[in-house]
């Protein structure tokens, strides 16, 4: 298979980037002998020219076609969204059962994708997983342009666009402020909250690298930008003390809000009083849903992202089948969730709730329904055979299923449970218009229109962690200097590192 | 790798270009790797130095107690931040929907404390984050977009792959020839001089 594709020339390396990094296996696992995270002979000057390469050298013909292709794709937004506005939400497919159609199911969709970035740099952080230092920036990369695509569907979708304001506790001319008892409300400040952290995590996270990146500058437009936007670090240790410090409170201070944030969103379903909504199951099933689909999405960047800028000795197999493991692990919990709910309906004895799960499996919508079992717990079983984890075409494939199948698993809560609620006569089926489809679409082409843009401008390995990582290393590895009495990783005595 | 040198000039002397009256304002001193630059920072530490600076690519561990940091106080800004967002959370909920404009939605109290919790608690988390990127630039005095180090083309390093040690000339102890043979004794294989 390798081979044929090879024949393709558009997928030839040499032509789609500067691929000149090589494939190393370093996932077997021995008790005696830690495998390396960062593969090859890398040092902190090969990290450095490596990821500062990919924004000092020109454009690869591979990252201008996926620009251009995304930006082409970002155009569907400016299309529908003005005419969104312009018309109201009647060009919609929503209707009378069916109040919440696409804008919510992609709303829920983008904030769980978001999920996986904070995940990763602060929940893998406190638990010392050295081996998020090198997806991290990436990932949390992913989860601000998630967000922002998230935070696209509430502004529009609330008929008139130019009131969205309303969502906040501003003085307005009627004097009257929001309703604080209302989940939606909770989602604003939860959605609010979620960005500018991760925003700040990911900028305070970056601020190094940005230094690094101004002091290779070679035109004055580089150093300008990069020294703004490093605000004058200099790796001083006084620094890097207060630096640290406040990277792990930040960590500490988004572990709660990301498992807090998907909880949130879940309430805009269970607080209510429908059918197929009100289960307490939900914030748990949210959160896992929500770390499976950003996981799967960090798999969908990644791979190609790695072939395409030469960085397979960084971001290793052994990363990619860690990622893969824990999409495995939340597919799993999701799955467990499926079934804890049809269980509940049953074991609650509630008619209603019990009519509501079986028309989610066997109704109208039961095309949906299995293809979000088939994708999101079928398909990742595939990752109990090694194998299956550390090939790049299997995981890029499977990564493609759960994204399909976490979409509609939204789709599945959001509208089936309303076609089909407590009034018969009132039951509907929901179909989605032209422009519906146009601005889910489009908000495909934002996301990677702003990933190109940060693949290029800003760098996409954290080199001051990775960095790190190989210092630890070093100084772990056994076969390289004799064990000394009181190890370099201890805390600093005299005899340390003399 | 770094004999001490014997012969003059022990290092280089960066000044700024129209300077009328060139006066030193930082020594620098570089390392090849991060053990040298421990053990020299050590030295730096025991011979009472009190400006004086260590610069790496990646927070060294150890270093810290090396040069002889105090814990910082950021922690107690960041609770300070959380606990102004949680009370000040709480005050604006029930002001707003209590006192302000009383909401009465499905004959509950005005203001209840398990229904403001979602709210408080992200106020608590987002003026705690606020805290704890503040307060890291306020106690590092950044954003500093001139700096007398960016002089040196061998200090562009100390973000990618090379290690340093700078003294200020404000230091106490500060002596550019002294302070010079004495980093090229504890292993600087360079030794810079900025003037302004």
């Amino acid at each position: 298979m390798k081979h044929l594709l090879e024949k393709i020339p558009f997928i030839r390396p040499e032509i789609l980037g500067n691929a000149q990094s090589q494939e190393i296996d370093n996932t077997s696992y021995s008790p005696v002998e830690r495998q390396p995270w960062i593969t090859g002979e890398n040092d902190n000057t090969t990290i450095t020219d490596k990821v500062c390469g990919i924004l000092e050298d020109k454009p690869t013909f591979g990252w201008v076609m996926f620009f251009l292709l995304s930006l082409s794709v970002l155009g569907l937004l400016g299309v529908f969204v003005p005419f969104l506005i312009f018309w109201g939400v009647g060009v919609w497919g929503v209707n009378n059962p069916v109040g919440w159609g696409y804008a919510i199911v992609n709303f829920v969709f983008w904030v769980g994708i978001g999920h996986a970035g904070t995940l990763i740099s602060a929940i893998l952080f406190l638990f010392r997983q050295k081996w998020r230092t090198s997806i991290n920036r990436a990932a949390e990369a992913m989860t601000i342009f998630a967000v922002m695509c998230a935070g696209l569907f509430p502004g529009i979708h609330v008929g008139r666009a130019w009131f969205a304001y309303w969502m906040f506790p501003l003085p307005n001319q009627m004097e009257l402020w929001p309703n604080f008892r209302s989940p939606l409300l909770w989602d604003v400040f939860a959605v609010g909250t979620y960005f500018t952290v991760s925003l700040l995590f990911w900028y305070m996270g970056m601020v190094p690298d940005l230094a690094t990146v101004r002091d290779r500058a070679n035109n004055w437009i580089r150093r300008l930008a990069y020294g703004a936007l490093s605000m004058g670090w200099t790796g001083s240790n006084r620094q890097w003390h207060v630096y640290e410090r406040s990277y792990l409170l930040l960590a500490s201070l988004a572990t709660p809000l990301v498992l807090s944030v998907h909880s949130v969103v879940s309430f805009d379903f269970a607080v209510s009083q429908v059918a197929g909504w009100h289960t307490t199951i939900f914030p748990p099933y949210f959160v896992a849903g929500a770390i499976f689909s950003g996981f799967a999405m960090v798999v969908t960047l990644l791979v190609p992202a790695r072939q395409l800028f030469g960085l397979k000795e960084i971001i290793t197999l052994r990363h990619l089948e860690n990622m893969n493991k824990v999409i495995m692990l939340t597919g799993m919990l999701v799955g467990y969730a499926y079934a804890q709910e049809f269980f509940m309906a049953w074991y609650g004895g509630v008619k209603v709730e019990k009519f509501a799960f079986m028309n989610r499996a066997f109704g109208q919508y039961a095309w949906a329904y299995w293809i979000m079992v088939s994708c999101n717990v079928i398909s990742p079983q595939i990752f109990w055979f090694k194998k299956a984890r550390t090939n790049i075409w299997i995981m890029f494939v499977v990564s493609i299923f759960v994204n399909i199948g976490m979409w509609f698993e939204r789709f599945v809560i959001t509208v089936t449970s309303l076609a089909n609620d407590y009034t018969p006569a009132a039951w509907d089926y929901y179909t989605p218009k032209l422009a519906d489809v146009g601005i889910m679409i489009g908000a495909f082409g934002l996301f990677f229109t702003l990933f190109a843009l940060f693949c290029r401008f800003l760098p996409f390995i954290a080199m001051s962690e990775v960095k790190g990582v190989i210092a630890d290393a070093a100084h772990s590895t056994p076969s390289e200097k004799p064990v000394e009495s009181g190890d370099a990783e201890s805390a600093p005595s005299p005899a340390a590192g003399s | 790798m770094s004999e001490p040198k014997t012969h003059e000039p022990a290092f280089d002397t960066i000044t700024a270009e129209g300077s009328v009256d060139p006066k030193p304002v930082v020594l620098i001193a570089e390392f090849e790797t991060a053990d040298q630059l421990m053990s020299a920072a050590e030295k730096v530490r025991d011979e009472g130095f009190k400006r004086w600076d260590c610069h790496t690519p990646y927070p060294v561990h150890g270093l810290d107690g090396a040069m002889g940091i105090r814990p910082t106080i950021l922690p107690w800004i960041v609770l300070g931040g959380g606990f102004t967002g949680f009370c000040g959370g709480l005050l604006m909920q029930g002001w707003m929907n209590g006192i302000s404009y009383p909401f009465l939605i499905s004959g509950k109290p005005f203001f209840s404390i398990p229904a403001s919790i979602p709210v408080a608690f992200e106020l608590t988390i987002l003026l705690s984050a606020f805290g704890a990127f503040g307060g890291m630039l306020a106690l590092n005095g950044l954003p500093r977009m001139f700096n007398p180090l960016f002089r040196s083309d061998r200090f562009r390093r100390a973000t990618a792959d090379r290690f340093f040690i700078s003294i200020e000339a404000r230091d106490r102890r500060f002596d550019a020839d002294s302070n010079a043979r004495f980093l090229r004794g504890i292993g600087a294989n360079a030794i810079e001089v900025i003037e302004e």
